[in-house]
């Protein structure tokens, strides 16, 4: 018997142009793929921005069905809370394995036909609308999952090694300003299409190289604000936590890191007057949104990508700059398979949030 | 000189190669367009071999390695020398986490910063003495769990964003050197740990150590020693003797 070890510990990487110029999927692929290894073929996925240009200002929903029950069944939900814009299927190259059946819809909130289910509909909380409408296809819809649902944006993933999902979904030909990507080494939840990184709503997407052992308080905690956590993997409760304490309750991503990954107590009791108030009301007002446990993530937003490891740092991440364009990964080397010549090759420090947006010029472009 | 082209190539392949070569008797070995590949030297066992790599290596560089010298004219990864017993290893540029992670031998020399978690689990035994000079700076938990062995960091890259090393550094250190040049806030120690002025024959391994950095990465050794050393060292060699079992 030929004696091997299994490498453990999913592969992160990402990368965004921040004057908003668009590439294909080729680069973020070699990246991820020269990291193939770190997964096992359980999962893979891409998260793309830009790739939607004639129909920015349309909610993109990338659905994922078991069958065409599920389809016929959603569809009719569909039909009745949304104007859909244009939709069909999402286009694939064969892949030699049992696979789900993918739809991408252009949908926009409208009026409801009836005066109860208008009430629940304010064109200022479109996003809202779009939160509840995900939630209850994932958790009511039997064989339906929406896997990404933001604007001139999109999820792609799946069971495979990731040049494999890549090849699938033909992520060679979109083009996007700001890719991130994952390799998954499954390690106590299912490996299953769904299941795949990266974990998305609305704009937002996370991939995730770790464990949230926290996983049960964080969902408890977001039960209570309404989010459904139904994909069975713990990355998933991060893609919600920004949802209710970025976009809800508007606090920055630098807040956003100090919730995420706090510093131990017995470093906030070293902290001068001011710093320590503040940390000690996080840790009281969100504490349930703390994550457990190691991880390195890179999120993507609208306008922007940030990257974030845990508080002691138990996951590795890299970034790096050149010109425009700023980059994260697992390795270095993942990096440096794409890019020559960086400008600047740095090691995030543990909790400290690295964020980069889109220039006012390159948001612009792709959303104005 | 023995060339071989890494590109593209699989790491179980590239170090296939590397192992072939040595079995051919080849000393010097080139290693072009390294990019990830994981595992080079490791467990390699011949002293008179040096093997130069162009690119980023990837993770656990030397793992296990008993003899050859490695040189990467680039940053290396996570994991160099993981549990390597002896040979060398020179970085000329920045190494990533867990640097020299249970090491117990041969010695490693970092140009640059060095990641969270160096040299942690270290040790030492009879002749075996492992020596890791870093020439940057380092991150948390540096010396964690360090049972032996020598570990030098000069700093030659903090400012004031950016300190030499930082918190949890030395837990539950209880055998072995740390030489720190300039000084150590108290915070950022353990508690079981002190500092102390170096002793004279200390000052002799720093320089001796010192020195050979400077040859390798070209340094200005009077600049570096013109700053003084604190030593990291354990109050006891039996720091959790009573965690369990109240002691006496």
């Amino acid at each position: 018997m030929e004696l091997a070890k299994d490498i453990s510990g999913c592969g992160i990487a990402g990368f965004i142009n921040t004057d908003g110029s668009l590439v294909s999927g080729i680069d973020i692929v070699d990246s991820i793929t020269l990291m193939k290894d770190r997964g096992n073929g359980l999962g893979a996925g891409f998260a793309a921005y830009g790739i939607y240009p004639d129909f920015k200002d349309f909610y993109a929903l990338h659905i994922m069905y078991d069958d065409e029950h599920a389809r016929k069944i959603t569809e009719e939900y569909l039909d009745r809370k949304l104007h859909i814009e244009q939709h069909g299927g999402m286009p694939t190259r064969p892949i030699k394995k049992k696979r789900p059946i993918f739809f991408v819809y252009f949908v926009e909130p409208r009026e409801q036909s009836t005066k109860a289910e208008s009430e629940e509909f304010r064109k200022e909380e479109e996003d809202e609308f779009m939160v509840k409408l995900v939630m209850h296809i994932n958790e009511k819809i039997d064989g339906a999952f929406v896997i990404s649902s933001g604007k001139n944006m999109g999820v792609f993933k799946g069971v495979g090694y990731p040049d494999e999902i890549a090849n699938f979904f033909r992520v060679d030909e979109y083009k996007a300003c700001c890719w991130t990507a994952h390799n998954r080494f499954p390690t106590n939840t299912p490996g299953w299409w769904g299941g795949a990184h990266p974990f998305s709503l609305l704009y937002w997407t996370v991939v995730h190289n770790g464990e949230i052992s926290s996983y049960g308080a964080n969902k408890r905690y977001l039960e209570m604000y309404g989010y459904k956590c139904t994909q069975k993997t713990d990355t998933e409760v991060v893609a919600y936590l920004l949802d209710l304490i970025s976009r809800k309750h508007g606090l920055s991503f630098d807040m956003v890191g100090k919730i995420f990954s706090p510093p131990l107590w017995e470093e906030i009791e070293k902290m001068p007057k001011e710093e320590k108030e503040l940390y000690t009301a996080l840790r009281m007002t969100y504490g349930g949104a703390l994550l457990n446990g190691p991880f390195s993530i890179i999120v993507g937003y609208q306008g922007g990508m940030f990257g974030l490891n845990d508080r002691i740092k138990l996951r590795p991440l890299v970034a790096a700059k050149k010109g425009a364009t700023v980059f994260m990964a697992s390795e270095e080397s993942a990096i440096r398979y794409i890019a020559k010549d960086l400008d600047e090759i740095w090691m995030p420090k543990a909790g400290e949030p690295v964020v980069v947006n889109l220039t006012e010029e390159g948001y612009r472009k792709i959303y104005g | 000189m023995y060339e071989i082209d890494a590109k593209d190539v699989y790491y179980r392949d590239l170090n296939e190669q590397i192992r072939n070569a040595i079995k051919n008797h080849n000393k010097e070995l080139v290693i072009e367009n390294v990019c990830g590949q994981y595992y080079i030297g490791c467990g390699l066992s011949d002293p008179d071999v040096t093997i130069t790599l162009h690119g980023v290596p990837g993770n656990d560089l030397g793992a296990f390695m008993n003899g050859p010298e490695i040189v990467v004219l680039d940053d290396a990864q996570d994991g160099v020398g993981n549990t390597m017993n002896g040979g060398r290893i020179i970085v000329h540029g920045s190494a990533g986490d867990v640097l020299a992670y249970s090491m117990r031998g041969g010695s490693l020399f970092i140009e640059r910063d060095v990641g969270y978690r160096a040299c942690i689990h270290m040790k030492a035994y009879k002749e075996m003495n492992p020596t890791v000079v870093v020439g940057g700076c380092a991150g948390a938990f540096m010396g964690e769990y360090m049972a032996g062995g020598t570990l030098i960091l000069l700093g030659l890259t903090k400012s004031k964003n950016k300190p030499i090393t930082g918190n949890y550094l030395a837990t539950g250190m209880h055998g072995g050197s740390i030489f720190i040049r300039g000084s150590v806030e108290p915070h950022l120690l353990w508690e079981q740990v002190k500092t102390e002025e170096p002793s004279l024959e200390d000052y002799d391994l720093i320089k001796e150590n010192v020195k050979e950095f400077c040859n390798i990465f070209k340094n200005d050794y009077n600049e570096i020693m013109n700053e003084e050393f604190v030593k990291v060292v354990p109050k006891s060699t039996r720091p959790y003797g009573d965690l369990y079992i109240p002691g006496p």
